[in-house]
């Protein structure tokens, strides 16, 4: 009797043991793939653009020229086109996403908090093709009568910032390109601020309410202070979605790949939308792998904004977890 | 009349408060306003483009009266459906692997970090990953590369949501299975994993949401494909592409199955985005 | 006792306190003292809490929480809808359960109350935080580290830098939310001798989950169960002669 409980036992062991050893393999053998994943994307990326890189070495980084027909290839264009849309995006997303943070935290009433917070998340998941059809055929068109002839007429009369806003109305280009994106990040900045905000203790809070500031104080001189690693972070993370947004900027931003002038009504083009436009149609070696190497550099972009995002907000997450 | 005294100090600090509030109404009134146009747009547009065709036709070549996007929702299904299918176990299995034997080494820090650089890293990117390793393999164009290219953005959704609902459980629930004499995995899969299945399942609709209105991982991947087809070796058409294609163009009748094309869309993503809330608020409440 | 004064300063007159429909105070008419120290006791949830929190308005900042009936300040109605609640809170400052120190250095935790206040002069602002630091026996642990986060202090000093930081406003009143409830003995001990010191200079009100802290600082006692005040008198005569029976119950250790 007693043999056999533990010889039962024994098997039991061995079994669960081997069980166990089979199973945590398993999972570790999945979650390596990520790590497989994110070094294939940059191993095969660098592979792809080797020809590039050995034709044009360093310089294809501030070469200006892209010229298929004659096999020139230079990123700077492409380059310019995607920082300044998203330098535009996140000038205006940033405001906007604050007050819309403040606003829901601070402000609303608690059934109006709720259904805010709803609505801001449903609509960053709204895919951004939308966003890009919406911008070319609904927007531009209004943009170009009323907006654009406006802000030459304001903006652009004054000196060298009216150098930005002049040129021809003709809707599609780097400003359109621009505030598109800003609309479509201004969710995520936005959810991401409300998010970071509700970390910061009632109590801190209400102490400062407790000496008199008033709602803007409060907000402006604690709640910003003691969330401003969650709040870098979050705008980060804006910035790495608008970096790499490809459908939203390839409707507007005109594609096209020699500088115009610094004018922001100007159509430029974007790394992405380069991608977009011209990948599945290049047809020598030479040109496939320029635009490899463009994919690599702006992956290499988004690789430190995401990953500066994603250190800041985890220091948040920990510092938080210390005082509470 | 201490309470009441105003002066010019407090007037100023008042007078910032309130515009503070009034900008912030307005900040909150300037983002509802550009999306409930881009969703009056979708729906006006949309709905006017819907009709029977849509679903039974195939995509028309330009100026043709009739025509609809049969083959572009099909091979869109047949993308999302294989891709959802293969990146949900390997998601879910990644996902226990952070929450139950990765939570303080290494190899779980850095996996952890990768998957959220994978999470929002820029779609595009991975559609040429998937050209480099498989399209260029194959020498053509084709609806596997699609769906390995979604895989791809499905797995870091669904670890992210798996390893956050699986560290909700409660301790003494784990404790509970393992007093019991329960093995390791048996506890994981059978307890921990049960427990949390609502929240998984959100994960799983979120990155299915996701993954349908996806365009730029499939513009060199599966490509388009005029014609109906249902084998997945050769260019394969999808919502998304035929929408980019045709909302492209100066054809008015493809700017018409476009916007229908966004209507189905925006429906499906905000449907899947809704109902996944639903669940996790009835598991959670 | 001390040399209180008999003048009545907080008056609640009729007071009901609802949190949503829930009333959570009922029918309070309680005279508070100027400058004596007045302590709330009673056991978790009878309100004690909730009533420190109607004196500066702090409800106010909650939908759902309003209140009925009478409060006034002096000869003020503080209930009345033109209140400035920011002037309010200058002459009203609070203390809470857990030490707050504001996400910057020391020196600007007393002076952001000030500057939201009173337009002072470098120099002139210097002086007061020097005076509220030295006023909460603090000055001489921190005065070579005015520069550094308020955070990092310990415990007790981080308590003491919010009691700083709440006279260098110049209240007439101080609330105190059980401040030394997060905060070891000896620290607690340190808070408990600063109120004394502070007594006099400041209407006081505190409220305590420790009977015997009440009994060590306070001049004037209110027990309160269930929302209602039971008994309130002076402190010698709550604990040691009773009224009531609840109260030489919850006194004695017998309930609570």
């Amino acid at each position: 009797m007693s043999a056999n409980i533990v010889l039962s036992r024994k098997v039991n062991k061995y079994r669960a043991i081997w069980a166990d050893f089979l199973f945590f393999q398993i999972c570790r053998a999945f979650a390596l793939l990520t790590l497989i994943a994110l070094f294939g994307i940059l191993f095969s990326l660098i592979w792809g653009a080797l020809p590039a890189m050995k034709q044009f070495g360093v310089s294809f980084l501030w070469s200006a020229e892209w010229n298929p027909p004659q096999e020139r290839f230079g990123a700077l264009i492409p380059i310019y086109g995607t920082l300044i849309t998203s330098a535009i995006a996140l000038l205006i997303a940033l405001p906007v996403s604050f007050g819309i943070a403040f606003f829901i935290t601070e402000l609303a009433p608690v059934w109006m908090k709720k259904t805010l917070g709803i609505a801001i998340e449903l609509l960053a998941g709204v895919p951004s093709i939308v966003y890009g059809m919406w911008g070319l055929l609904v927007f531009v068109p209004i943009f170009s009568e009323y907006a654009q002839p406006w802000l030459s007429e304001t903006l652009g009369i004054l000196p060298i910032i009216g150098e930005f806003f002049s040129g021809p109305p003709i809707g599609v280009g780097i400003l359109a390109a621009g505030i598109v994106l800003a609309i479509m990040i201004i969710p995520f900045i936005a959810s991401v601020m409300r998010d970071v905000f509700e970390v910061t203790p009632s109590i801190l809070k209400e102490s400062s309410y407790a000496l008199g500031a008033t709602r803007w104080e409060v907000v402006w001189n604690i709640v910003l202070p003691y969330t401003r690693v969650g709040v870098v972070g979050g705008i980060m993370l804006g910035l790495g979605r608008a970096l790499g947004e490809t459908m939203a900027v390839t409707f507007l931003i005109g594609n096209i790949n020699s500088f115009q002038g610094f004018s922001l009504f100007l159509p430029c083009n974007s790394i992405a939308s380069a991608l977009a436009n011209e990948f599945a149609e290049a047809t020598s070696d030479l040109y496939t792998s320029s635009l490899i190497e463009l994919g690599l550099v702006l992956f290499l972009i988004t690789f430190l904004v995401l990953s500066a995002s994603k250190l800041l907000l985890l220091r948040l997450s920990k510092s938080g977890g210390e005082q509470a | 009349m201490k309470y009441r005294k105003i002066s010019w100090l407090l007037f100023k600090r008042q007078l910032l408060d309130w515009m503070s509030v009034i900008l912030s109404l307005f900040a909150i009134l300037f983002g509802l306003f550009w999306l409930f146009w881009i969703l009056w747009t979708t729906l006006s547009l949309g709905i006017s483009g819907l009709s029977l065709d849509l679903f039974t036709e195939m995509t028309p070549p330009p100026n043709s009266e009739t025509g609809g996007l049969a083959n572009a929702i099909m091979g869109s299904l047949m993308m999302v459906g294989l891709a959802t299918l293969l990146g949900t176990p390997i998601g879910i299995f990644s996902g226990i692997y952070l929450a139950e034997f990765g939570r303080r080494n290494m190899l779980g820090e850095i996996v952890r970090f990768i998957n959220d650089i994978l999470l929002s890293a820029p779609s595009i990117i991975i559609g040429l990953f998937i050209y480099e390793i498989y399209v260029t393999r194959r020498g053509h164009f084709s609806g596997w590369a699609g769906v390995l290219a979604l895989t791809l953005i499905v797995i870091p959704v669904v670890v992210r949501t798996t390893e956050n609902m699986l560290r909700l459980v409660p301790t003494s629930l784990r404790e509970a299975a393992y007093a019991l004499g329960a093995p390791n995995w048996h506890m994981i899969l059978n307890v921990s994993l049960r427990a949390s299945f609502a929240g998984v399942i959100t994960g799983v609709m979120l990155a299915v949401a996701r993954i349908s209105g996806e365009t730029a991982p499939l513009l060199f991947t599966a490509l388009s494909n005029q014609y109906w087809s249902l084998n997945l070796d050769e260019p394969l058409a999808s919502l998304p592409v035929v929408i980019f294609k045709f909302a492209m163009s100066p054809f008015a009748d493809w700017s018409r199955l476009a916007w229908a094309g966004v209507f189905l869309i925006v429906l499906t993503v905000l449907l899947l985005n809704i109902l996944a809330r639903l669940i996790l608020q009835r598991k959670t409440s | 006792m001390h040399n209180s004064s008999t003048n009545v300063l907080i008056q609640f007159d009729h007071f009901n306190f609802y949190y949503g429909k829930f009333l959570a105070l009922k029918d309070i008419n309680l005279s508070i003292l100027q400058g004596v120290v007045t302590a709330f006791i009673g056991p978790s949830g009878c309100g004690k809490s909730t009533l420190l929190r109607a004196i500066n308005r702090m409800y106010a900042l909650y939908p759902g929480q309003r209140v009925e009936g009478g409060l006034r300040i002096g000869d003020e109605n503080i209930l009345a809808e033109d209140v400035d609640l920011s002037e309010l809170r200058k002459r009203v400052g609070m203390i809470f359960q857990k030490p707050t120190p504001f996400p910057m250095s020391v020196y600007n935790n007393i002076a952001y109350g000030v500057r939201l206040h009173e337009n002072l002069s470098r120099s002139a602002m210097d002086e007061r935080v020097e005076w509220a630091l030295r006023k909460a026996a603090l000055w001489d642990e921190v005065k070579d580290k005015l520069n550094q986060e308020g955070m990092s202090l310990s415990g007790g000093q981080q308590q003491r830098l919010c009691i700083a930081r709440g006279i260098a406003v110049h209240p007439e009143i101080l609330l105190l939310d059980e401040p030394t409830s997060a905060l070891d003995p000896i620290s607690t001990m340190r808070i408990e001798e600063l109120i004394s010191e502070l007594r006099g200079e400041f209407t006081i009100v505190i409220v305590t989950h420790n009977m015997q802290q009440a009994a060590r600082v306070s001049d004037y006692t209110a027990y309160m169960y269930l929302g209602e005040v039971v008994e309130y008198n002076k402190t010698e005569t709550i604990f040691y002669n009773p009224q009531k029976t609840e109260t030489e119950d919850y006194v004695t250790g017998r309930f609570g």
